[in-house]
């Protein structure tokens, strides 16, 4: 969604700029609400990531400094969480991809002819949403736990080694993070599939391509907005989650995100400044991410 | 300013104050800065600082007749219609009405809600919370309880000798124990029916990646240590200790023989059965056998268990000191702690309140975990207080293994 208003001002003729003082004031709310609540806190943040230790403090408190070396800290203490909450997101956004593609393409293309079907099979992908996705994913840690029936059925047929898990192991996380995410990825994709002119899949194979040649060099291009907007609107919290990894949830000791990193130092270790580093070093990374992502993806092979 | 009575509410009634203070500054604020400027300058002064020690607030017990009390959940007794017994009890003798609040549901995010407010000396809302050992020493240290008047606590004399005098509030100048516990260890008597008597039992290879440990670091650390020969309420022990139990744990962990760490909810995890045998507290596993089969033991392990207890504590802010000793007071009833007891299955620190019990339900009188004896309560221990500087450095440490890397 982002990348569709990124492109359409990019292909569009510049149109002619008037000042005008009511556009400036209905838009003073929306400004007055980031400053507010986006500009405010997000110095606070960097604020508080550069404070140091107080001398004679107890646990928790902490001065106003210009204590930089909190990242490189923070940045040597937790590297290989930084690492994997991106390792974790890209997988469950590749795996949320593979997924919903096929379900996006069925619903929007294949389903086209029965409007019954396809409200029902969109109300299915919306469904999730009714129940808590704290709930959900609870669920998911029963139903993955050791005793439970498919990981007992899977060992009975020898497809698992006896000692096997999956709760709290990446499997359990990443396959969390793909679950809680996959409608995120299939209604952007359905949007733009929904709109697909399929008399250019006939054109193409009327130009003698398979139909392989066809969805490669048809339908993804085509699709290409909602591939962008569902991975952007996948990754970018998957990267930021803090459940699916969690102790309590899917994950172990080992398959700790940034997220739990963040949580575990800003409630337990009371360490505020580091807490705050590492929110600043994932906001950053993000976005350095998605804006390569957003160019690489390309404006100009799009429209 | 205008002399309008304050309203009732006492969040509403510390807000009102607070604006009236900061009326002036805030008008030149506005005038001066714009409004990011002024919110960064509010942010700049609730977390900077903080040395002053905050002052208590004025009594108004004589007049205003409430009182609010925080604490965890399924903490105290209850009957089918949600109303709190004896709860009811103290309002009709004492006419004052309690505002029960179960505010609290970990130590750490309970702190991190009102910590600075309670560093400005603020009313949080609260007149009396039950904390932790180790929080209640935090908050003793940093000056944000008031002192209590044993004057107004005559049964005082009620309290169980062993609890008398913790390092962390010598002669209970501050805090009174409300309910306690053990950590221990306890396992899952189907499928580990040779059952476990340390804590060493639980690195037995057949319990490979089904073995829990608390996310609590006292309760987890305090028993590899004692495991390991440490007296934990003793103030001799040091680094060195620490560093030893922490490379078991790490070890532990690393190959897999822990596969989870976790708080309140590791009781999901031995009723699902991913854990078969874990590092837990008493009164969870009396809970969890009512509920879901008779199918956990607990045990102290023989080096020793850790004993913790949950403490009353008034905050600095609360202006309604007397009416708060005056419920500990009542709490410290034989008869009224027997009733308790037997609702919420930890361990009462009021003497006399087994023998109240008896005539409750005699088998319940009996249960160690709840009314234990001498010899049980031989080999539980308190771990010690820790300063500033140790518990930043100890829970990192801990937290470095629960975080992985």
């Amino acid at each position: 969604m982002a990348f569709a208003a990124f492109a359409t001002t990019e292909a569009q003729p510049q149109t002619t700029r008037r000042k005008s003082p009511i556009a400036l004031f209905l838009l003073l709310p929306g400004i007055l609400y980031l400053v507010l609540f986006f500009l405010t806190p997000l110095i606070s943040l960097i604020l508080t990531s550069l404070q140091a230790p107080s001398e004679f403090g107890d646990i928790g408190v902490y001065d106003y400094a210009f204590n930089w070396q909190n990242y490189v800290t923070v940045i040597q203490d937790y590297w290989p969480h930084i690492l994997r909450s991106f390792g974790y997101a890209l997988l469950a956004t590749v795996f949320a991809l593979l997924f919903s593609y096929p379900i996006a393409y069925f619903i929007g293309v294949k389903a086209r002819r029965r409007p019954l079907l396809q409200s029902l099979l969109l109300v299915l992908v919306i469904a999730p949403f009714f129940i808590s996705f704290l709930l959900r994913t609870l669920a998911w840690k029963q139903i993955l736990s050791d005793e439970s029936l498919i990981i007992t059925s899977l060992k009975a047929l020898s497809l698992l080694a006896p000692d096997a898990y999956f709760a709290g192991t990446p499997f359990a996380v990443v396959f969390g993070l793909t679950y809680n995410f996959i409608p995120f990825m299939t209604l952007p994709l359905y949007t733009t599939l929904e709109r697909l002119d399929t008399r250019y899949l006939e054109a193409g194979s009327d130009l003698y391509a398979n139909s392989f040649t066809v969805f490669r060099k048809v339908t993804i291009p085509l699709s290409m907005p909602g591939i962008v907007a569902g991975t952007l609107l996948t990754f970018i919290p998957a990267a930021g989650d803090y459940v699916n990894a969690s102790r309590d949830f899917l994950g172990g000791p080992d398959t700790q995100m940034m997220g739990n990193v963040i949580e575990a130092n800003f409630l337990v270790l009371l360490n505020y400044p580091a807490a705050a580093a590492l929110s600043i070093i994932l906001m950053a990374a993000i976005l350095v991410l998605v804006g390569v992502y957003v160019k690489r993806s390309g404006t100009e092979d799009l429209l | 300013m205008s002399s309008r009575p304050l309203p009732q509410d006492p969040i509403v009634r510390a807000l009102v104050a607070q604006a009236r203070q900061a009326q002036l500054t805030r008008r030149g604020l506005l005038a001066g800065a714009g409004a990011g400027a002024s919110a960064l300058a509010l942010a700049a002064c609730s977390t900077g600082g903080g040395q002053a020690r905050p002052s208590a607030a004025a009594d108004v017990s004589d007049t205003d007749k409430t009182l609010n009390w925080a604490n965890w959940a399924a903490y105290i007794d209850e009957d089918d219609d949600g109303n709190y017994p004896t709860l009811v009890r103290f309002t009709e003798e004492t006419g004052i009405e309690v505002n029960y609040d179960v505010a609290v549901d970990d130590n750490n995010t309970y702190y991190g809600k009102v910590k600075d407010q309670l560093a400005l000396g603020q009313d949080i809302g609260a007149d009396t919370v039950c904390l932790t050992d180790w929080m209640v020493s935090r908050w003793i240290r940093l000056g944000y309880t008031q002192e209590l008047d044993h004057g107004n606590i005559p049964n005082i004399a009620n309290l169980a000798p062993a609890l008398a005098n913790p390092s962390f509030d010598e002669g209970r100048a501050h805090s009174l124990p409300w309910q306690g516990g053990f950590a221990g260890i306890c396992w899952n008597t189907e499928k580990v029916p040779g059952g476990l008597e340390t804590v060493e039992d639980l690195w037995n290879s057949e319990l490979k990646g089904r073995v829990g440990v608390l996310s609590e670091m006292r309760d987890t650390m305090g028993l590899i240590m004692l495991q390991n020969g440490v007296d934990i309420s003793s103030p001799d022990w040091g680094d060195a200790e620490f560093d030893a139990a922490i490379e078991v744990l790490d070890e532990q962990v690393a190959n897999g023989q822990i596969r989870n760490i976790k708080g309140n909810s590791y009781l999901e995890d031995l009723k699902s059965e991913d854990t078969l045998a874990a590092i837990c507290w008493s009164g969870d596993i009396t809970v969890l056998n009512a509920e879901a089969g008779d199918k956990w033991q607990f045990a102290i392990p023989t080096a020793g268990g850790t004993l913790w207890n949950d403490n009353f504590l008034i905050p600095i802010g609360s202006p309604r000191k007397t009416n708060a000793e005056t419920l500990i007071n009542y709490y410290y009833e034989p008869e009224v702690a027997a009733e308790v007891a037997a609702w919420v299955n930890y361990i009462t620190p009021v003497v006399g309140a087994q023998e109240a019990a008896v005539a409750i339900d005699p088998e319940l009188a009996e249960n160690q975990l709840i009314f234990p004896n001498e010899e049980t309560l031989s080999n539980a221990f308190i771990f010690r207080a820790l300063d500033g500087a140790e518990e930043q450095k100890y829970q990192t440490q801990f937290q470095q293994i629960l975080l992985g890397s």
